[in-house]
């Protein structure tokens, strides 16, 4: 069934309805709380779960393979910049771990291109990247080589 | 029919599909042109879209180039003898010397990179890849397209790319669907990048039922990478490749990791090494190109898959040596929670305990796609200082 929702705990928000990248977490219309519509196209990628402000949301694994009894919960904390996972398994033994999902304050060291310099066109005619060459960490320019020391591979 | 509302949208540079890619390339468009009006159109949600929605645990690719760890020409040679002669060198190259500056970026960002203790660079996992804690990985890409594009649109889905009706063979736009109200959507635009996904549920999954979704490849990814430019006319190339990976079964868990870090290694049924069992057959086969090092990924596979065949199976990953120690055992179940969170479930629904268990592998289902080292997709022409000069032929001054 890969996702299921806690009705209890559910306040149809639609969270998880917004970040569903399979588009299948929906909001039922009669009882106003989330439901995975197509449990056959989720991947378990949990975007949902991590989403969801009520910790409604759940993951079973798929019937097929999977007897019930486990659980795999997470609880991510942007402002902490921690992610933390606790794995229960079906004979009721745990592991817990958790781990960094970002080392700067959210968002504030990537820059705003728009506010820098342009580039020159020597820039803009050349091969180099953003940050390039500079960002490389090496001294001199972006690597080039010569075009015969390729093997004749893949044309057309 | 409910009648649909059409919306038109112009813009300089529009880019199809805000995954990984598209994300990247909102952001390095905003460097080169200031004032562009830049629009990402993306058919679900950028913070979470694409192959990399769950996260990464590892960068498959960095040459450190700062520490003389790898250069861009090395790279050529492991991805020529991998993918055993069917690759383009001057595609190799280019994308090998721009990876270096990128990595850098991220690390500025806060994405965190695993350090090695001694030496203070970036954590190896093996030569090539360096490990990360990679869950946030696309959305903190999602965070620079959002500061970089004029507009970003979430759930819009594109259908099909727009020829210019006065230049022979440019694109003028694309066209879609928004997946909430049903609402057509054209977008007219002097560029246009396509950043769209491979194809999942070409091949039949090797789960049934509800287990379908559970795929290497996430279930989404419906191949808009191949249809848009098909369908214009576009030159794709090495179509007829498909990349079968081993994984972990039942839940696709990686095995990159646990092969070049943990250490951890195959056998069959029986406790044996089962690779050089096949080193005659594969030689007949391929000729050379086994007694290459590293061992190409997909003669590897071939072993294993002839290995089952032969009733050697089922193949095991040894990995209750490793897991004695806290610190390995520790990043062989993040290395899942990062990425694929999938295999911990099954897991943990069947009592598998890696550190007590050696657990089962299998190949995956075949798939049509551009990542992991595999080489289907449109044409290009490739960097001018690099691709043979016939490629740029038909660009004529004007």
């Amino acid at each position: 069934m890969s996702t299921f929702v806690y009705m209890t705990r559910c306040d149809g928000c639609g969270h998880c309805v917004d970040i569903c990248p399979s588009d299948i977490m929906h909001i039922d219309e009669t009882i106003r709380r989330a439901v995975n519509i197509e449990p056959n196209f989720c991947w378990e990628c949990y975007s949902c779960v991590k989403a969801c402000p009520n910790h409604a949301i759940d993951v079973r694994g798929y019937a097929d393979f999977a007897p019930m009894g486990h659980s795999v919960r997470v609880r991510r904390e942007e402002e902490k910049g921690t992610i933390s996972w606790k794995i229960k398994f079906r004979n009721g033994n745990e592991k817990n771990f958790v781990s960094p999902i970002t080392t700067k304050p959210w968002g504030k060291f990537i820059p705003k291109l728009a506010e820098e310099a342009s580039p020159d066109q020597g820039e803009i005619n050349s091969q180099r990247l953003y940050t390039e060459p500079n960002g490389l960490n090496i001294d001199g320019d972006l690597p080039t080589i010569s075009k015969d020391t390729f093997k004749k591979g893949v044309y057309y | 029919m409910a009648k649909v509302k059409t919306h038109f949208e112009e813009s300089d540079v529009l880019i199809v599909g805000g995954g990984m890619a598209g994300t990247g390339a909102t952001f390095e468009a905003r460097h080169w042109g200031k004032d562009l009006k830049i629009i990402c159109v993306e058919k679900a949600n950028i913070d979470r879209s694409g192959a990399v929605a769950q996260g990464l645990y590892a960068i498959n690719c960095y040459m450190g180039m700062q520490w003389n760890e790898n250069q861009p020409e090395d790279h050529v040679r492991y991805a020529r003898n991998d993918l055993m002669g069917m690759v383009r060198e001057d595609l190799g190259y280019d994308m090998a010397r721009h990876v270096d500056s990128t990595v850098h970026m991220f690390d500025e960002w806060g994405l965190p990179m695993m350090k090695n203790e001694k030496t203070g660079r970036y954590l190896r996992e093996g030569k090539w890849q360096i490990m990360i804690h990679g869950e946030s990985y696309k959305p903190i890409v999602a965070e620079a397209a959002k500061k970089s594009a004029d507009k970003i649109y979430n759930r819009i889905m594109i259908t099909h790319l727009l020829m210019d009706d006065k230049k022979e063979n440019r694109i003028g736009g694309a066209v879609g669907f928004n997946m909430r109200t049903g609402d057509y959507h054209v977008f007219r635009a002097k560029t246009v990048i396509v950043a769209a996904g491979g194809a999942s549920h070409i091949f039949k999954p090797r789960a049934v039922g509800e287990g379908m979704g559970r795929t290497w490849y996430a279930p989404w990814s419906n191949g808009s990478a191949y249809a848009l430019p098909i369908a214009v006319g576009a030159k794709m190339t090495q179509m007829e490749n498909r990349i079968v990976l081993c994984r972990f079964k039942d839940g696709y868990g990686p095995v990159g990791a646990y092969f070049l870090h943990l250490k951890t290694y195959t056998q069959n049924a029986n406790g044996e090494n089962y690779e050089k069992k096949w080193y005659d057959h594969t030689k007949n086969l391929v000729g050379e190109y086994i007694d290459h090092h590293p061992t190409p990924t997909c003669l590897r596979n071939h072993a294993f898959i002839q290995e089952v065949m032969a009733g050697g199976g089922p193949i095991h990953m040894v990995t209750t040596e490793a897991f004695q120690d806290p610190h390995l055992e520790t990043v062989g179940w993040e290395n899942f929670l990062g990425m694929t969170v999938g295999q911990a479930v099954v897991w943990a629904s069947q009592n598998i305990d890696p550190k007590y268990t050696n657990p089962e592998l299998t190949t995956s289902e075949p798939y049509v796609m551009g990542s992991h080292a595999t080489c289907s997709g449109a044409w290009v022409s490739g960097p001018e200082d690099l691709s043979p000069p016939e490629y740029f032929g038909v660009i004529t001054e004007c």
